[in-house]
């Protein structure tokens, strides 16, 4: 394990709450060691800063493996910072060197209003999910487990799909501030899989809807979104669920779904 | 002193559950919606129970602390489910997955519960491929399996190394799904921080939101806690962050009876400790034991060679060598124990010593790197990004780490506690994996409570409680709660000593992990049971939390659970101490054979040890539940 400690400059995002106006606040972290993680470096910072009689600097975090979401630090303009293919907290300080300044803002889109500092209000997610990223499977009526084979390439992409860790970087990482992975994700998850059929039309027309009623805007092919995805989802995902938004409003053209299939 | 009635329905163990399901008490479907049901937590356990409950007709209110119910614990959990679907023909079954959990834990969980937790196992993965959960499959198509530690056969089932977040994204949809439908009222970043009773019973909770500050109160006609594990008593822990045993512990000084606290997992493979500033320790999971193979060397001069560099016949491979039919698959407790066996001898790897090897290279060399990263590739690369070293080339460097509370509140047959009306779920109760749970059974228990238990028992104590008859929030009893809440805070904020929380968490962590973690004895829990207290005189004189208790305040939220664990980890002590003997992962020193197996004494402890708590600076009572084998003869574990 390497052991030389070095020191950085931190420029960090700094707001009381939601709607106040914030700015960049310089900080010294010293004594910062190769192994420690992003997370861990911020965790001394902010215990200084408590010693200091000052008020710690709020960032969301809590598996501090990559699987949780919870994490969402925007590191040097990018979501999750200089590594592809990791979460915020998987970010260790051997990317960094003696010197350096590293600015830290959260994951900003509109979507997401900040809540406090690097912490920000993700609830449009779950709202998404809710207006239709579900099969519905009332416990006790399930037939056997193998009673339905499923191709082993198909299980595959769907659990590729829905790896999804649910961060929102796809969406910080976009200039429109698109949630069009995110969707596409759990889209494509549930409508590969046979059990996902009975309600794959109404599912993408009401996790659409949801989308754009929420604000995020529409996807213009830049693939920021696979870029930033700490599980590398793919964007050919995003192809595979407008063919399905395609084909379920044409659908509903010719046999209407009922009202409540809409979820706006 | 607290009754505890375990209610274990009479007749054969294979007839219980049936039976139990015929006789218990029913709520007519017109009248269950006039129920009001708070679950607190929506891990595993929470969300299968309020997404199964308000199906059934129930209304509920869920409450996390997480800013999302899909960002729970369990979304962490790696290696896989236990099932006895024998889909394998390897011989496996109800019976076989019960004994092996029964054995596993050392004869100190509840037989019943057991036999009924494998019974359901194979609902539970039907119902999660009904939701889509994308478990790995063959090329036929048909569902895949891995064998785990403490069994024989393979019956675990998996999504690739990420089975707790495919689960737990399975209960979180079906829980969207009745949010949507309004059969359950959301609330995310709502910490319950007291357990309101009324007239004995559990009638509600109060809530801070950790956004606004605001503080709540809930009344309901019963209330669950889902509310997990609390391993990070010990600071460092393969939990995420923010797991912790606050519900619990209030539910606790609410007189609800903690059981085995000291029954705490130490997990054999995890990534070792580097330094000071380290937050969490990562697992590494317990799957790979399927292909790699643990060793030192046998001679402590060679401990800081390259791996590579020591010949074949200078490794122990001491799992195997001392465990030759379970190898490197025996169960984590004496997986773990013989890592530090073999540190303590001095033969542990890595700068520190305090590490063992495991191996990939057989493996590689036997089904080649491609086959070896499709099983593992995830881990390979977590490995990698926190050590900076490639696992395909070199063997990893693992040592054992806080993994799962096998503790918890009590619970009955109907996973009630001694309190009527409060049920607890999960990882967050006692019951089922007595002093060592294996491998892959916590997201089996977790659902199996959620899914399979809790939408059949609950009724049985709601069919006693006449509805519309729950107090209302506005009675004395919810403002004395609201009172302690708010004191509470007050509190904490008021100390503006000098000393910054996380000081103290580590502080009791390594109390707890060199008195209380893989080896313990009299003298050392004695010598915890002072520090213990002192640290915590300490911290209410000198601790820090910043800022305010209006707005977000990561720094108030962590104290107040790290105030609660201070109290906790004395209660561990105590259990450890009281329990003298030795099983599964409660190993005292005084009490082990001459090969340094465990040395259990059923004669007089072959039970349950429920804490109950008898006020601030008053010694907590003892109470005890004698476990009662009918269908398994106690003997010792052998996995030799
Ligand atoms: C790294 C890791 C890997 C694991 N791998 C496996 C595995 O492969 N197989 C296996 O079987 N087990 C595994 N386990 C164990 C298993 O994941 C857990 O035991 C299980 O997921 C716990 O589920 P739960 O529903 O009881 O609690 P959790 O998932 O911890 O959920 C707790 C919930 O309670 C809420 N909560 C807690 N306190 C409060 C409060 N005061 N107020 C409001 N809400 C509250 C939280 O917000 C959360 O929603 C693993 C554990 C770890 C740490
Ligand atoms: S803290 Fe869980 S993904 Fe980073």
């Amino acid at each position: 394990m390497s052991a030389a400690t070095f020191n950085v400059t931190l420029r960090v995002w700094r707001q009381a709450g939601p709607g106040q106006p914030g700015r960049f606040v310089e900080y010294a972290a010293r004594g910062v060691n190769p192994d420690m993680s992003f997370l861990e470096m911020l965790d001394v910072v902010n215990d200084e800063l408590t010693l200091r009689g000052e008020e710690p600097i709020a960032f969301a975090h809590d598996c501090r493996e990559g699987i949780c979401g919870t994490c969402s630090l925007t590191i040097d303009g990018k979501p999750h910072g200089p590594h592809g293919g990791v979460a915020s907290c998987q970010t260790y300080m051997r990317s960094y060197k003696d010197g350096d300044t590293i600015v830290v803002e959260p994951f900003r889109a509109r979507p997401f209003p900040v809540i406090k500092d690097l912490v920000t209000d993700r609830s449009a997610f779950d709202q998404i999910q809710q207006a239709g990223g579900f099969i519905t499977a009332r416990t006790g009526s399930a037939p056997d487990a193998n009673a339905n084979p499923i191709a082993k390439e198909v299980a595959d992409l769907a659990m590729d799909a829905a790896q999804c860790i649910g961060c929102g970087a796809c969406v910080a990482a976009c200039k429109n501030s698109s949630a069009m992975l995110f969707v596409a994700a759990k889209v494509s998850h549930l409508g590969l899989l046979p059990q996902g059929q009975p309600e794959r039309d109404r599912r993408v027309l009401a996790m659409v809807r949801t989308m754009d009623g929420l604000g995020f805007g529409g996807c213009t092919n830049q693939y920021e979104c696979s870029a930033a995805c700490p599980k590398l989802i793919s964007h050919d995902f995003i192809a595979r669920m407008n063919r399905d938004y395609a084909k379920a409003v044409f659908r509903a053209a010719f046999r209407p779904l009922p009202a409540d299939a809409g979820g706006e | 002193m607290a009754q505890l009635n375990s209610r274990i329905p009479p007749g054969a163990l294979s007839e219980k559950w049936r039976r139990h399901k015929a006789d218990i008490r029913l709520v007519n479907p017109a009248n269950k919606r006039k129920y009001e049901i708070i679950v607190v937590g929506a891990g595993l356990a929470g969300a299968s129970a309020a997404a199964t409950l308000s199906e059934l007709g129930y209304r509920v209110s869920c409450f996390v602390f997480h800013d999302s119910p899909r960002r729970a614990h369990s979304i962490a959990a790696q290696g896989g489910i236990n099932a006895a679907k024998n889909y394998q023909n390897d011989g496996d079954s109800v019976h076989r997955l019960f004994y092996d959990t029964v054995k596993g834990g050392d004869y100190r969980s509840r037989e019943a519960n057991v036999y009924r937790l494998a019974e359901v196992s194979v609902d539970i993965i039907d119902q999660c491929v009904a939701q889509g959960v994308p478990f790995a499959r063959e090329y036929g198509g048909l569902l895949a399996n891995r064998s785990f530690g403490g069994a024989q056969v393979s019956r675990t089932f998996y999504a690739r190394g990420q089975t707790g977040q495919q689960l737990l994204l399975g209960a979180y949809s079906a829980l969207s799904r009745a949010i949507s439908a309004g059969g359950v009222q959301m609330h995310v970043h709502s910490e319950m921080l007291d357990l309101v009773i009324v007239g004995g019973h559990a009638k509600g909770i109060v809530v801070r939101d950790l956004v606004t500050g605001e503080v709540t109160r809930h009344s309901a006609d019963a209330v669950v806690l889902a509310t997990g594990g609390y391993g990070n008593v010990f600071n460092l822990s393969t939990y995420a962050r923010g797991s912790n045993a606050t519900a619990i512990w209030r539910a606790y000084k609410r007189g609800a009876c903690f059981a085995n606290p000291c029954f705490t997992q130490i997990h054999p493979t995890c990534i070792p400790v580097t330094g000071d500033y380290q937050s969490k320790l990562t697992l590494m999971s317990e799957s790979l034991r399927n292909d790699g193979r643990i060793w030192v060397p046998k001679r402590k001069e060679d401990r800081l060679k390259p791996p590579g560099s020591i010949a074949e016949d200078d490794r122990d491979y001491y799992l195997e060598r001392i465990y030759p039919s379970f190898g490197n698959l025996c169960p984590r407790d004496v997986a773990s124990r013989a890592a530090k066996r073999v540190c303590d001898e001095g033969r542990g790897v890595g700068e520190t010593g305090l590490g063992v090897y495991l191996d990939f290279s057989e493996a590689i060399g036997r089904l080649g790197e491609a086959a070896v990263r499709e099983r593992y590739g995830n881990l390979f690369d977590i490995y990698h990004e926190i050590t900076n070293e490639n696992a395909y080339k070199v063997p990893m460097r693992i040592f054992p780490a806080v993994h799962y509370a096998m503790g918890g509140m009590w619970v009955d047959y109907n996973l009630m506690s001694n309190i009527p009306g409060l049920f607890v779920l999960g990882e967050a109760n006692f019951s089922d994996h007595g002093a060592n749970r294996l491998g892959a059974s916590a997201l089996m228990q977790g659902l199996a409570d959620g899914y399979f238990v809790i939408p059949y028992t609950i009724g049985d104590y709601l069919a006693t409680q006449k509805p519309g008859s729950r107090s209302a929030a506005d009675a004395p009893e919810f403002a004395q709660a609201e009172e302690n809440v708010r004191a509470i805070t007050r509190r904490l904020l008021g100390v503006k000593g000098k000393s910054p929380v996380s000081d103290f968490h580590k502080r009791l962590g390594r109390i707890l992990w060199q008195h209380c973690g893989m080896a313990r004895n009299k003298a050392g829990l004695e010598k915890a049971l002072r520090e213990i207290p002192a640290l915590r005189a300490e911290f209410w004189e000198s601790v820090n939390v910043p800022g305010s208790a209006e707005s977000l305040n990561q720094s108030l939220e962590r104290a107040g659970r790290v105030a609660d664990f201070l109290e906790l980890g004395e209660l561990l002590c105590r259990d450890a101490l009281t329990r003298e003997e030795s099983c599964g992962c409660h190993f005292r020193e005084e009490h082990q054979f001459p090969d340094g197996e465990c040395k259990r004494d059923d004669a007089n402890f072959a039970h349950v040890a429920a804490w109950e708590y008898a006020g601030e600076g008053v010694a907590p009572v003892r109470n005890v539940e004698p476990l009662v084998y009918e269908a398994v003869k106690m003997s010792v574990r052998n996995y030799k």
